[in-house]
């Protein structure tokens, strides 16, 4: 056991799993940022196209726009986060879905109530 | 380790007397986790930056709500169809994507002990991080210069609360970048300065995950 193995143990704060990864680990860690780092690039690079081409039907593009990003978004949430469905994450898995249930109740429920506001103002004076 | 048969969660419910917190072979108290075997402190201590990072990102969603109501509302000044430029917005993508990536080589960097990867992958991350503000401020500033300024209308309001706020993150985030790197260089790699490693990368990675929101309902829906 190395001097720098033997201070970590020391410290009496190691946990199983909190070993120095091996070279097994750091090439497996190393090629999963790598398919998140290829995935991403390929999302953006779909989503800026579609933004600024005439090859799409133009008013399926929002829509369009916002599937990527959604699945932009779990590629980060799974390559660079690394929420997985393993039994220590189902907290994080949890947190997840109620964070994403809070998110959604403020955006759709603010564009609802304004957009009735709205409908329901007086024309103004043009 | 025989003493937390009895299932008990994050230091929550005590059932049965089962106690909930063990002491495990060193000083620090291990919380039984639910299938029996103790939780690390390092996976607790990433839930409740997890916990956190949510609370954040429910802030910035209210930010977004507020720019998606008066996304439209120019006051007769211009739209963001005039301002944008997406090249710009492409380079800013770029530049934050890629410090995610070397921040999750530098994490590995930390894990594996290995001073190359995390060195080197926090001073990439500094770089990619310090190039996309340095894009987004000439952005900014150049919007003022042309007068459409968050002072113009409640659109251009909302949109520097927004970019501005996510702006402001990723400047703290480049602070907590530079204590980290002194924090190992000080210390070295104790489990305590590698659980805020972890913290760090997650809060990095969370901002990029804003930053996709912001670059698809801002821009790429603003100029379309």
């Amino acid at each position: 056991m190395s001097q720098s193995d033997l201070e970590i143990l020391d410290h009496g704060d190691a946990a199983p799993g909190d070993e120095p990864a091996g070279r097994h680990e750091v090439v497996e860690g190393l090629l999963g940022y790598l398919v998140g780092l290829f995935l991403a690039t390929l999302i953006t690079a779909v989503a800026f196209f579609v933004a600024g081409t005439n090859l799409v039907w133009g008013p399926s593009i929002p829509i369009a726009l916002v599937v990527l990003a959604i699945a932009q978004i779990g590629v980060h949430l799974v390559f660079f986060i690394h929420i997985t469905t393993g039994p220590d994450n189902a907290n994080n898995v949890l947190a997840l879905a109620f964070g994403v249930l809070i998110v959604m109740l403020i955006i759709i429920g603010s564009l609802w109530i304004m957009a009735n506001l709205s409908h329901n103002m007086m024309p103004m004076a043009m | 380790m025989t003493a937390f048969e009895a299932g008990a969660g994050y230091g929550g419910q005590n059932r049965g007397g089962g106690a909930d917190v063990i002491f495990g072979g060193g000083s620090e108290p291990l919380v039984a986790h639910a299938d029996g075997s103790p939780a690390s402190k390092r996976i607790i201590v990433g839930y409740g930056f997890w916990i956190f990072l949510l609370s954040d990102i429910v802030m910035f969603s209210a930010f977004f709500a507020t720019y998606a109501v008066l996304s439209g509302e120019t006051a007769g000044g211009p739209s963001g169809k005039d301002l944008f430029n997406l090249t710009n917005v492409a380079i800013e993508t770029a530049c934050l994507l890629l410090s995610s990536f070397t921040c999750g080589i530098a994490s590995i960097g930390a894990r594996a002990r290995d001073a190359l990867m995390y060195y080197g992958g926090m001073a990439l991350t500094l770089l990619f991080g310090a190039a996309f503000l340095y894009f987004e401020i000439h952005e900014l500033g150049s919007l003022i210069e042309q007068g459409a300024g968050p002072s113009r209308s409640a659109f251009l309001s909302a949109f520097f609360a927004l970019v501005g706020c996510h702006g402001l993150h990723v400047s703290l985030g480049l602070l907590w970048l530079l204590t980290m790197v002194a924090q190992v260089f000080a210390k070295g790699y104790r489990p305590d300065i590698l659980r805020r490693v972890l913290c760090f990368g997650l809060f990095w990675h969370t901002l990029d995950i804003i930053w996709v929101a912001i670059f698809t309902v801002v821009y790429l829906l603003g100029a379309g």
